[in-house]
């Protein structure tokens, strides 16, 4: 072997595998202008929109799976994929017909039996969908373009349950893909939306491309969040995944991206100052931070423990370390739902109100039989969200007296450490830190949070009979009165029992270039109607 | 020779299989939950629950460290428990971007830091020297991500020559493949150059103190013909060892590098598996790595016997 030999041979292994690299077009000024780059606010690791809940996969989703009917602007469900619904008098059977002329994009036609395969599966992993299921007595196709659902009693809810935004959203597939279990990820990516995925140029992590299905037939109303006619403006989505924000804010800057989803607050000036660059609220329904404590263990298996940390409690300390002096980005919660919206109570709130009473507090703590016990905090360093409210309640804690164990950690290993039940000591927990889309905190159906019913509530597993009576209240409840009633007093009862603690209401930014016009403020990043000239 | 790289290949096998043991022990015992992950923040303990179960996570340790070798022993990595997809395709797609990124670095930092050691040893002692000297201490000073955005604030959005992110594959051309690299690579490579041209100029110095070259010298051999053919040759065992050794700071540079420019590589992989602990993906990058690693220094004492006739195996 010599010298060139050697260097031949490296040569040639260097060369296959730099050219068999990621498939990427140069695009000609008129493809450019038919593709819109866009900067998502998470890597979309996978891509089955019921076996994994993570937003950023329901946001990809609605672009290629469509759903019987849409939530709209007004929080109202509307028909999408659905022509027509009949209900009987009693409200127990449901008899839906769908549009004619949907398309998957294989080529094949939506029938009935895929919708009934698709609501099954959806139905196993939904909370509202489990609900459904636990009230049914069949779920059958009528015709190709009819199907029925049988229940046992009635279930006012059922439009919103279908509509709905929060993840999993009812999706629709063929049937094939559908009888998947859902446990297990699907492998097949097709639906009947307005945009295709393009499977074979997905990298994982890096990008994912949806193109323009020139089969699909959007509905003749104007569109509104997922609801109404997506018409699709572009041939080309390109999501280009950037994990570093002063990156996403560069290529931004720089005109190699066209819309980013949600610039973090602290590069947001920046933006601002570019005269290419436009910048406003992405979603108005927000996000609500929270810290859950686990009332299983001392101290906070006493509502006095509780109650003290939530007198002390300064929702501007959490909204500031989160946001920073934007005072646009922030607000106080003295309840649990999202601001803004229908249900939106303040019905027992006082306690997070006015100023702060540490003396009070922990007076109220001391009485709770707390002695100086460590209590174990669980601080995910990798959310900037959740390490910046888990910095304000280890002050706050340490104000109230308390012998904090501040566990530094990364969101994986909170995430599996918040579901252990045994005491704090013994690899349990006291407290975590997380949040919830506003979007989820409309109403109790998709609040899991919320939740109060003991060892099957989310982490933490409060056990308040008062705040699950009043859930059972929303969902039978009629008319919107009686919807708001019902909140008024579960937002008391949950805040009487402190099922979780809010530290506020708080808003994120989206970004985009001023060559890009039809963004519009939801939920999520809705791509219908955006349009790009170069 | 060539019963020697089949010897060293051999040895490679135990080396691997520690490694593999060892990795694998090291996600088992590891804080965290991939099902956790999957089934999103809003899930139920038994959704949960039913997720691990369905990915073979509630397994006895033995049980699954089997599964995992008998696949290998197949030519198999695995399927990642996120994305669906092989690991081997998983990797195959990240593959090019980063060996483009170390090509790229490795010339460069051959091209700048090996002339710039020749000279400082040629000029010992004075300014050019310290200079150099000072600019290698600048280089392991600066950490790779500082670089990378003073480098893409000033070319990318200041003088907008070149693109801030990305990669494009060598198919769709060199210069727009080579574009997307130059920042990367000098961000990368600062370490590397600074490393590579102090170790030269150390080889250098004990090579130009050789009789032989005070020989050179007195036959009227041009300055020029004495460092770089004379002397460099000398001293290229060392430069050769160093360079090689480096490789292991691109592979750990490359993970920063690859995410402050956007690159869509193996550095990038592994930070995702890492926070999602998909554990098919990351024992596949570490063999990977660990393998390449052990190559690398094969090539190391190869490169020997090229530069230096005297080593024999």
């Amino acid at each position: 072997m010599d010298r060139r030999t050697v260097l031949k041979g490296l040569a040639g292994a260097g060369s296959l595998a730099l050219t068999g690299g990621l498939a990427a077009p140069a695009l000609s000024q008129g493809a450019a202008a038919r593709t819109l780059r866009f900067v998502p606010q998470a890597n979309l690791a996978n891509f089955d929109p019921i076996w994994g809940t993570q937003y950023v996969v329901r946001n990809a989703a609605a672009m290629v799976w469509d759903t019987l009917y849409g939530i709209d602007a007004q929080l109202q469900p509307q028909r999408q994929m659905v022509e027509s619904e009949e209900t009987t008098d009693d409200g127990k059977i449901w008899t839906f017909r769908l549009r004619p002329g949907l398309k998957f994009h294989d080529g094949e036609p939506v029938l009935a039996k895929d919708v009934v395969a698709s609501l099954s599966r959806w139905a196993a992993r939904d909370p509202m969908g489990l609900m459904i299921v636990a009230i049914q007595q069949e779920l059958t196709a009528v015709d190709d373009r009819t199907f029925k659902w049988v229940l046992k009693q009635p279930y006012p809810k059922m439009l919103y349950a279908l509509a709905k935004n929060n993840a999993p959203c009812s999706f629709m597939m063929p049937e094939r893909i559908a009888k998947t279990d859902p446990f297990k990820q699907i492998t097949e990516y097709i639906g009947s939306g307005p945009m295709k995925f393009a499977k074979g140029e997905w990298v994982p992590g890096a990008k994912a491309v949806f193109e323009k299905f020139a089969d699909y037939v959007p509905r003749q109303e104007k569109a509104s969040w997922l609801a109404g006619g997506k018409q699709i403006m572009v041939d080309r989505v390109e999501w280009i995944v950037m994990p570093d924000p002063a990156t996403a804010a560069a290529a931004l800057q720089n005109g190699e991206v066209d819309w980013w989803e949600n610039p973090i607050a602290d590069l947001v000036p920046v933006l601002k100052k570019n005269k290419n660059i436009s910048v406003d609220i992405g979603d108005p329904l927000g996000n609500i931070g929270s810290f859950r404590m686990n009332h299983l263990f001392a101290p906070f298996n006493d509502v006095r423990a509780r109650r003290a940390v939530l007198m002390a409690l300064s929702q501007e300390d959490y909204m500031r370390a989160i946001v920073g002096d934007d005072n646009a980005l922030w607000k106080s919660l003295p309840g649990f739902f999202t601001p803004d919206t229908p249900l939106y109570s303040e019905m027992g709130g006082e306690i997070l109100k006015g100023k702060r009473d540490f003396d009070a507090a922990k007076k109220l703590l001391a009485e709770s039989g707390y002695s100086g016990q460590p209590v174990t905090c669980l601080v995910a360093q990798d959310q900037p969200i959740t390490k910046a409210q888990g910095d304000v309640t280890a002050d706050l804690l340490k104000k109230l007296g308390m012998n904090v164990d501040f566990v530094a950690t990364d969101w994986g290993t909170v995430g599996s450490r918040r579901a252990a039940k045994t005491p704090p000591g013994q690899g349990g927990w006291n407290m975590f830190h997380s949040w919830h889309a506003g979007a989820d905190c409309i109403t109790p159906a998709s609040y899991t949070a919320i939740r109060a019913n003991g060892d099957k509530a989310w982490f933490g597993w409060p056990n308040s009979p008062g705040t699950e009576k009043e859930v059972t209240s929303w969902f039978e409840a009629k008319n919107l009165e009686e919807e708001k009633a019902a909140v008024g007093r579960l937002n008391k009862a949950a805040l009487d029992d402190v099922v979780y603690a809010p530290t506020g209401f708080f808003l994120t930014y989206t970004a985009w270039r001023k060559n890009v016009a039809g963004i519009t403020k939801g939920p999520l990043p809705f791509f219908w109607g955006v349009s790009k000239t170069v | 020779m060539l019963s020697y790289i089949l010897r060293r290949i051999v040895a490679t096998l135990p080396v691997m299989a520690i490694v593999a043991l060892f990795v694998f022990s090291l996600l088992y015992i590891a804080p965290g939950d991939p099902a956790v992950v999957i089934a999103g923040d809003q899930a139920s303990p038994e959704d949960v629950e039913r997720i691990r179960q369905s990915l073979g996570l509630d397994r006895p340790f033995l049980i699954q460290f089997g599964s995992w070798v008998w696949r290998i022993l197949h030519g198999d990595l695995g399927t990642s428990i996120f994305t669906n997809l092989p690991v081997s395709a998983m990797i195959g797609q990240r593959l090019g971007p980063t060996l483009s990124l170390m090509i790229v670095t490795l010339l460069l930092t051959i091209v700048v830091a090996v002339p710039l050691g020749v000279v400082a040893a040629w000029k010992a002692g004075s300014l050019i020297d310290r200079a150099i000297m000072g600019f290698a201490v600048f280089g392991f000073s600066l950490p790779v991500f500082v670089v990378g955005y003073m480098l893409a604030y000033i070319f990318a959005l200041e003088l907008e020559w070149l693109p801030v992110q990305g990669y494009t594959p060598l198919t769709a051309g060199f210069w727009p493949w080579l574009e997307n690299l130059i920042l990367p690579a000098i961000a990368l490579g600062c370490v590397y150059i600074a490393l590579v041209a102090r170790i030269t100029r150390a080889a250098m110095l004990e090579v130009l103190q050789q009789d032989y070259i005070r020989t050179a010298r007195a036959k009227g051999l041009g300055q020029g013909g004495i460092l770089f053919i004379h002397a460099l040759k000398n001293a290229a065992v060392p430069i050769v060892t160093v360079i090689g050794i480096g490789i292991a700071l691109l592979i750990g540079g490359a993970v920063v590098t690859e995410s402050v420019f956007a690159i869509p590589g193996l550095g990038r992989l592994t930070i995702d598996a890492i926070l999602r602990r998909d554990y098919p993906v990351i024992q596949g990058i570490v063999l990977l790595f660990s393998f390449v690693y052990v190559l690398v220094n094969l090539m190391i004492d190869v490169v020997y016997t090229l530069v230096d006739p005297r080593i024999r195996y």
